[in-house]
């Protein structure tokens, strides 16, 4: 059996297909059993270099990443720099000049710009895989999170998915609805008129500033983390308002449907956006997306340097 | 200098209700009615459009401070390639056009330059920092003619209001790039659809609009000219209609990447689509063609605005907002006549007899007497843009590659040919 | 193309059960034996050959079902990619006899694949190769330990394997 896979890069999941995305996690259930084997590595990337370009920090996407090259025999090296030192020294372009002299076959790129992605797709003959850019998307995120739903309920369509929290900000929240609305999951979106606006339900999604009504049907309840850093004071009063509002505790928690998963990309503001109990109770599958992300990545390093392009 | 017989061709006056094959002479540098004695140089203008020198009231030429981006040299042989025969530079340089210096060094780089005229505006406030007023008498008397704070906007409205009534004294109009710098902060499109399918920060058409609703009250509170320039959004122009209707001295002009293009074009990220106001939505952009249409808008501009190779291939966020155009912008506009949004002598009015109206100059007239500056062109002239021929220093345009119908032919300035087409 | 029948249904049991006869003379101990069947073909042909030892020497050998395509040799160079499963061997393969299960054998380099794939699951004792066809144009060492049938062929023909749990049918044609 073979696939036309015909992606260098993945840049998000917005020009991906149904049948592409479903591909990617049926190749993840391959991947996650290499994990769970003594020999935890295949030779399919031997000789190939991957290149972590983590602009904006993150330990855990780029440790993720990094195991997966390395049990795909890849070699891996991590550049991290702040995004303040890149301005005051290299531009992306040379940055992407330098990539290209180092003859890497991947580059994994975490960066604060939206679009800094394309940018360097549009130069390099290396496939490029978005680790996160800016609020634009992070697709990894959304197939890990896609492969943890399907391996719970068997399917995405027709399934209530609720993502709760900061959307406006989130690059998770938007590779999710295009993710799950092309696979033909119904999407809620909650949170406060400030950090939720109508403006998303034109792609698709049902759009409520109520808590009880977000998540009394939902399926899979999503927390988005309220971020500090992209945050302005004039968005929403402060942590203890938005606890108070839309935090997931205990009380509304019972009242979800007792099939209801919990997940969350993390790090977790424990207290904030959900109760630690609930974080770490029986619905929650945040450990298990982390262990799914691995899979899933590998399967995208799998694919995109598969195919002669 | 010999005089110039521009034969046969049609030309068009709106100034002067003229729409009519004929003959024009220009003599000593001015529109003559007769041939003169002697022979002359003949320009065969036959299939052509003869039209008065086309004006452009908001350009960069960035001279002083960034000639790595465009020098007045260079920038005025951009206008002349595009049809232009005077222009008005924006005092945004470095430093800025807030000083009778800066104003006469202007004029000196222009005179150098010797191709089409330079008109410079003056800055409204010192530095353009919306704090205190610039010399503005000063300005005027060093040969401003318009003030704006154009790159910023001056957001204390008891600070505009006093430019206003300051700048009445002088009869000097004020232009004003609309935008409300909170609402629009740290924004790099236009908020909507795009913006967040993008994840880029946007801003809301609702930061010009809340801008020219202002203009239109100090305008009448002054009564006094206020500009509204390259308004982007369909609110700004139903205000702007509004305030006509009831004898505001309000006017307004729209840019040609915004009524060609939409929020869209974005989809790449391609900074050469980045500029400030933003593109915006297609509802936007059929209220700019209606105001164009109707009168609303009284003026077209280009904006002109060179940036580095270097500066622009960046991050979407990291970019400078800004595109050049005086090359595109009468091909852009013709559009608006082969679609049949306006009349050709209707749009040659949006170039002539309204910016010099506007500005006091005389120009834009083919009268007997005014300056000779006049622009023949080609309205069908198919052709595709190259920008790397430009006669810019700088290569940011959305346009490169666009097969473009109309042209200018021959660009001419006190009875001499600046330039023209090979 | 033009398809020349090779084998219909009897000549494809036939060949099998004389494989698995010889499977056995070469294994006196076959509770040691294990079958691993290469993705598609090969794994209900594995089933098949296992069955028949099972029933000349009366066990049950286990099965087990191997994808290559992590292994493959030419990941990067085609156009198009494999579909990749997880494989599934519910038995430890060290210190076994493994017989290896395909239907065609051309180039060798799926069974070198093999070969890989199945030392990361442990280290049999022994591996044997076993396929129901041999075309020939070997590009590497490999060598079948036993097989249904030969069949010379050139380069661009085709060699196709259909069998009754996959494709409704048994039978190998060659398209030419």
């Amino acid at each position: 059996m073979r696939f036309a896979w015909k992606h260098k890069d993945l840049l998000g999941i917005e020009p991906l297909t149904a049948e592409e995305i479903t591909y990617i996690l049926d190749a993840a259930r391959a991947f996650k059993q290499v994990g769970e084997r003594t020999v935890k590595k295949v030779p399919s990337l031997r000789g190939k270099t991957q290149i972590n370009l983590f602009i904006e920090p993150s330990t855990r996407t780029r440790t993720s990443f990094e195991l997966a090259a390395t049990r795909l025999s890849a070699d891996v090296i991590n550049i991290a720099t702040s995004a303040s030192s890149l301005v005051k020294g290299e531009t992306l372009k040379d940055t992407a000049r330098n990539l290209e002299a180092m003859n890497a076959d991947i580059i994994v790129i975490r960066h604060s710009a939206a679009g800094a992605p394309h940018f360097l797709a549009a130069r390099l003959k290396a496939s490029v895989i978005n680790a996160g850019d800016g609020a634009h998307e992070h697709p990894t995120q959304a197939l890990l999170d896609a492969f943890t739903i399907r391996e719970k309920f068997g399917r995405l369509s027709g399934l209530n998915v609720t993502i709760l929290g900061d959307v406006l900000y989130s690059r998770v929240a938007r590779s999710n609805i295009w993710l799950l609305t092309k696979m033909g999951a119904k999407i809620t979106l909650a949170g406060p008129s400030t950090l939720v606006p109508r403006v998303f339900e034109q792609f698709g999604c049902r759009v409520t500033h109520d808590i009880e009504e977000a998540i009394r049907d939902a399926d899979v309840i999503n927390l988005l983390r309220i971020q500090h850093e992209r945050q302005r004071k004039t968005m929403f009063p402060g942590i203890g308002e938005y606890a108070a509002l839309f935090g997931l505790n205990q009380e509304r928690f019972a009242r979800a449907k007792p099939t209801a998963l919990i997940m969350h990309p993390g790090p977790i503001n424990r207290g904030v956006e959900v109760d630690s109990e609930i974080a770490d109770g029986a619905r929650s599958v945040i450990l298990q997306q982390v262990t799914n992300g691995l899979a899933v990545r590998m399967a995208v390093l799998f694919l995109c340097t598969g195919g002669k392009l | 200098m010999k005089p110039l017989w521009i034969r046969n061709g049609r030309v068009i006056d709106p100034a002067n209700h003229v729409d009519a094959v004929r003959d024009l002479w220009i003599v000593d540098g001015r529109i003559a009615d007769t041939k003169p004695p002697g022979d002359a140089e003949i320009l065969d203008a036959t299939g052509r459009v003869v039209a008065p020198g086309l004006i452009d009231l908001h350009v960069h030429l960035r001279e002083p401070g960034r000639s790595d981006k465009e020098t007045i040299a260079t920038g005025t042989r951009c206008a002349a390639r595009g049809g232009f025969t005077s222009v008005v530079c924006m005092p945004n340089t470095t430093p800025a056009a807030d000083n009778t210096g800066v104003i006469a060094f202007i004029k000196q780089r222009a005179a150098e330059a010797g191709g089409v005229n330079v008109f410079p505006a003056g800055a409204i406030t010192k530095e353009l920092a919306g704090e205190e007023l610039a010399p503005i008498g000063s300005l005027k008397k060093a040969g401003v003619v318009a003030i704006t704070d154009d790159g910023r906007c001056v957001q204390n409205n008891e600070l505009m209001r006093r430019a206003v009534e300051y700048a009445k004294m002088f009869a000097l109009p004020v232009l004003d790039h609309c935008q409300d710098d909170n609402l629009s902060a740290d924004g790099v499109m236009h908020e909507g659809y795009w913006s967040v399918a993008l994840g880029l920060r946007g801003w809301p058409a609702a930061a010009e609009d809340v801008i020219v609703a202002r203009n239109i009250l100090l305008a009448e509170l002054a009564d006094w000219h206020i500009h509204c320039q390259h308004l982007s959004s369909a609110r700004s122009v139903q205000l702007v209609r509004e305030a006509k209707k009831r004898g505001v001295k309000i006017s307004a002009e729209a840019c040609p990447h915004h009524f060609t293009l939409t929020d869209a074009a974005l989809k790449n990220y391609d900074t050469n689509y980045k500029m400030n106001p933003p593109l915006r939505t297609e509802a936007d952009r059929q209220a700019l063609l209606e105001g164009l249409a109707d009168g609303t808008i009284d003026c077209i501009a280009s904006d002109h605005a060179p940036h580095c190779a270097y500066e622009k291939e960046v991050e979407f966020d990291a970019a400078p907002f800004g595109i050049i155009g005086l090359e595109t912008e009468l091909a852009l506009a013709l559009e608006l006549v082969h679609q049949k949004v306006l009349s050709l002598p209707a749009l040659i009015e949006k170039f002539t007899v309204n910016p010099a109206r506007l500005l006091g100059l005389d120009r834009g007239t083919l009268a007997v007497g005014a300056p000779g500056d006049v622009t023949v062109m080609a309205p069908d002239w198919e052709w595709t843009y190259d920008v790397t021929q430009s006669a810019s220093k700088s290569r940011n345009t959305p346009f490169h590659g666009r097969q473009l119908r109309g042209k200018a032919v021959a660009t001419i300035v006190a009875g001499r040919i600046v330039w023209r087409e090979e | 193309m033009s398809a020349v029948p090779l084998m219909d249904a009897a000549a494809l049991d036939r060949a099998l059960t004389r494989m698995a006869h010889e499977i056995v003379e070469q294994n006196p101990a076959a509770d040691a034996l294990a079958f691993i069947g290469i993705r598609t073909n090969g794994v209900p042909l594995a089933r098949r050959l296992a069955d028949k030892v099972g029933a000349i020497c009366r066990c049950a050998p286990p099965v087990g079902e191997l994808d290559i395509g992590m292994h493959r040799d030419d990941h990067g160079l085609r156009a198009e990619l494999p579909v990749v499963e997880p494989s599934h061997i519910p038995f430890d393969v060290t210190d076994k006899t493994l017989v290896l299960v395909d239907d065609v054998l051309f180039t060798g380099r799926s069974i070198r694949a093999a070969l890989d794939a199945i030392m990361d699951f442990g280290r049999p004792r022994r591996i044997q190769l076993a396929v129901l066809v041999d075309r020939g144009h070997r590009e590497l060492p490999i060598r079948p330990d036993f097989v249904g049938k030969n069949v010379p062929s050139a380069r661009r023909e085709r060699i196709t394997v259909r069998l009754a749990e996959t494709a409704g049918r048994d039978e190998v044609v060659l398209e030419k």
